[in-house]
């Protein structure tokens, strides 16, 4: 089955980002496609590449960037709620005249409407958040 | 329809929207804080009761285990773990989360 996720709080908030990793990798594992996941509101801070947990914590946007390498995954943070937290691509730090990017591997900047489009093309969207 | 509660009873309203909202023959999924609605002695046991003779409650084990609570579950709440929580969202033809 056809499966978009909507992830809407940050990493380290309360669990939604936690869950719905364990929702996607559990997904992946039975088969299912994860079509989009995308990242909205303080959900786009799962994308900075500058976290740096404690060592015994886990990392959860490499954790994210693993996962999304292993299934090749889209998986795309919101550009105007990016731009209100400061998460940067090559092009946007370009484009805004910021000094460097960090958006971690595997994440991609975009609109909402992908979001839009996740949910018509998806058999289902499940909503992860605060 | 699958409905997904994630917040505990005693912090929103979202399990009380839920079960008032819900309409017969739907499944209630309890995940993180909301787990602690599916254990005994609390004030929200009466409400999961009530809501059980019209909907399906289930609860996501690893979050009632992450908070010492797998031994306190209410009888006739299912348990499933994550494979489960997808298998819900298959099983059921659209799915709310009430945040």
């Amino acid at each position: 089955m056809k499966i978009g996720v909507l992830v809407s709080e940050g990493p380290y908030t309360h669990q939604a980002s936690d869950s719905a990793y364990n929702f996607v990798k559990a997904a992946l594992e039975k088969g299912h496609e994860i079509y989009r996941v995308f990242f909205y509101h303080d959900g786009v801070n799962n994308a900075t590449r500058f976290t740096e947990p404690p060592r015994d914590d886990r990392n959860i946007v490499n954790r994210w960037s693993e996962l999304g390498k292993q299934y090749n995954l889209d998986m795309v943070v919101c550009i105007a709620a990016a731009q209100r937290r400061g998460i940067m691509d090559e092009n946007e730090a370009k484009r805004q005249g910021k000094s460097g990017d960090n958006i971690a591997e595997g994440f991609r900047i975009s609109g909402l409407g992908q979001l839009v489009e996740a949910g018509i093309q998806c058999d289902r969207l499940v909503t992860f958040g605060d | 329809m699958l409905h997904i509660v994630n917040k505990s009873p005693f912090e929103r309203n979202t399990l009380e929207s839920c079960l008032r909202l819900a309409t017969k023959g739907s499944a209630v999924l309890l995940t993180e804080d909301a787990v602690y609605a599916a254990t005994t002695g609390s004030a929200a046991e009466g409400k999961i009761k009530a809501a059980m003779a019209d909907l399906k409650i289930y609860a996501l084990s690893p979050d009632l285990q992450a908070r010492g609570m797998a031994g306190r579950v209410m009888d006739g709440v299912n348990l499933v773990d994550y494979g489960g929580f997808v298998d819900l969202v298959t099983e059921h033809s659209n799915c709310q989360s009430w945040l």
